[in-house]
């Protein structure tokens, strides 16, 4: 009922849509250039890869890592990427005994700023009533299968605080350089609902 | 308030729609929607907390038949009548009544929202809890915003950080001053929100303000 009907009312919305962008412009509240700067940023320049550089860094550089792990907003701004949300970052270590996923279950908080827009099943109803429920059972419909003895934390964003998980570093990537790396960090293993890829699965 | 926003561990809304590959928009318009929110956010009319207690007043019917992108237009539409940037004329004309005002240029425009401020406030005010202090969180239930959800409300936590002074969201919502206290990392087991059929390891956290808790 939520989910499968994204495109059905677009003819209506999508007259509306263009009725508001036309009386706002005509009223002076936008401009219509900033718009299509705005969608160019964040169709081409903002995206996970940018999230997937700072954990391949935290994976390579031991002293960043323990930086981010610390003050998250200023190791990330000294890799250059500013925020434009105005919010403060918090980065989540995963291990082999603790698995963190994040979750916003009163709206669809996200760290825009590092990695993009949020997937459309992050906003989705089933995924904010579930995470904070029933994470393993989420996690199992994104293929992963936690042993009980691993503690699962669930962070539910209810503040000004956007959370990113550092993924644990594959086993067989000794020598990978950044960028090798970098590629291994998928976008849902920094949500928390996969791990990183591993290079030996051929999953990569 | 009590909204249908409040969506955390309800049951019934079937399986994650996982898509692979999805394209960042799925539709021109939702593009044009996302960009006119961030754009009209620079002009500083109303704040992020405000914005979102507009969402939450959508009738909860809307709110459930409504795509994610569908609620940013109503959401819109309503803040700019209620802002008084935007009259009800006009949005169902589609034409200004008056005349126009000079727009933020694209610059201006990336130039505020690069300079947004944080939500942290760099003020000192003293925090009623420190790490390791045990928390009930209060059973409240304002008509108005408020960041605690129902299903930790009444429940038992431990502060695990303390992440510094923070504007409170249920004033600031409302226009009734940003209120600066402690903000916390709050850690709850699954046993203590869910039952004892949850997991006994799993942990669940919540950033919470001082005015959510009590000493337990």
């Amino acid at each position: 009922m939520t989910n499968h009907d994204d495109h059905s009312h677009l003819s209506d919305t999508e007259l509306r849509v263009r009725s508001l962008e036309s009386l706002l412009v005509d009223k002076g509240l936008v401009d219509p250039a900033a718009l299509d700067a705005i969608v160019d940023r964040y169709e081409n320049k903002v995206g996970p890869r940018n999230g997937a550089r700072v954990v391949a860094r935290a994976w390579s550089d031991p002293a960043f890592k323990k930086h981010l792990l610390e003050d998250a907003s200023a190791a990330i701004d000294s890799l250059g990427y500013t925020s434009t949300q105005g919010v403060d970052m918090l980065v989540l270590e995963n291990t082999p005994s603790v698995h963190n996923v994040t979750v916003c279950s009163l709206c669809s908080c996200y760290p825009w700023a590092v990695l993009g827009l949020p997937p459309a099943w992050y906003k989705s109803f089933p995924y904010r009533a579930r995470a904070v429920k029933d994470p393993r059972g989420v996690l199992r419909e994104f293929g992963l299968e936690l042993a009980p003895e691993v503690e699962v934390r669930v962070w539910d964003s209810t503040a000004e605080l956007r959370y990113i998980v550092l993924p644990e570093r594959p086993e067989g990537t000794e020598g990978f350089t950044e960028e090798e790396l970098a590629e291994l960090v998928t976008r849902n293993s920094m949500i928390g609902t996969e791990k990183a890829a591993n290079p030996n699965a051929g999953d990569s | 308030m009590d909204g249908i926003h409040d969506m955390g561990g309800m049951d019934g809304f079937g399986p994650i729609p996982i898509e692979y590959n999805e394209p960042v928009f799925h539709a021109e318009w939702e593009g044009r929607l996302y960009a006119m929110n961030s754009a009209l956010g620079a002009l500083g009319e109303w704040n992020i907390d405000a914005g979102r207690a507009c969402m939450e007043r959508l009738a909860p019917v809307v709110y459930l038949q409504s795509p994610y992108y569908q609620r940013w237009l109503y959401r819109m539409e309503n803040i700019l009548v209620e802002r008084g940037l935007v009259t009800p004329t006009e949005l169902t004309a589609g034409t200004p009544e008056g005349a126009a005002r000079e727009p933020l240029s694209t610059d201006e425009v990336f130039g505020r929202l690069r300079a947004s401020r944080s939500a942290r406030v760099d003020q000192p005010v003293e925090a009623k809890f420190k790490v390791g202090d045990a928390v009930l969180v209060r059973n409240i239930h304002p008509v108005g915003h408020t960041r605690t959800p129902r299903y930790v409300r009444g429940r038992r936590g431990v502060i695990d950080r303390d992440h510094g002074v923070f504007i409170f969201p249920d004033t600031h919502a409302e226009f009734k001053g940003e209120s600066p206290q402690h903000l916390y990392s709050v850690r709850f087991t699954a046993r203590e929100l869910w039952g004892p059929d949850a997991s006994e390891t799993d942990k669940v956290y919540l950033d919470m303000w001082d005015d959510y808790l009590d000493a337990d």
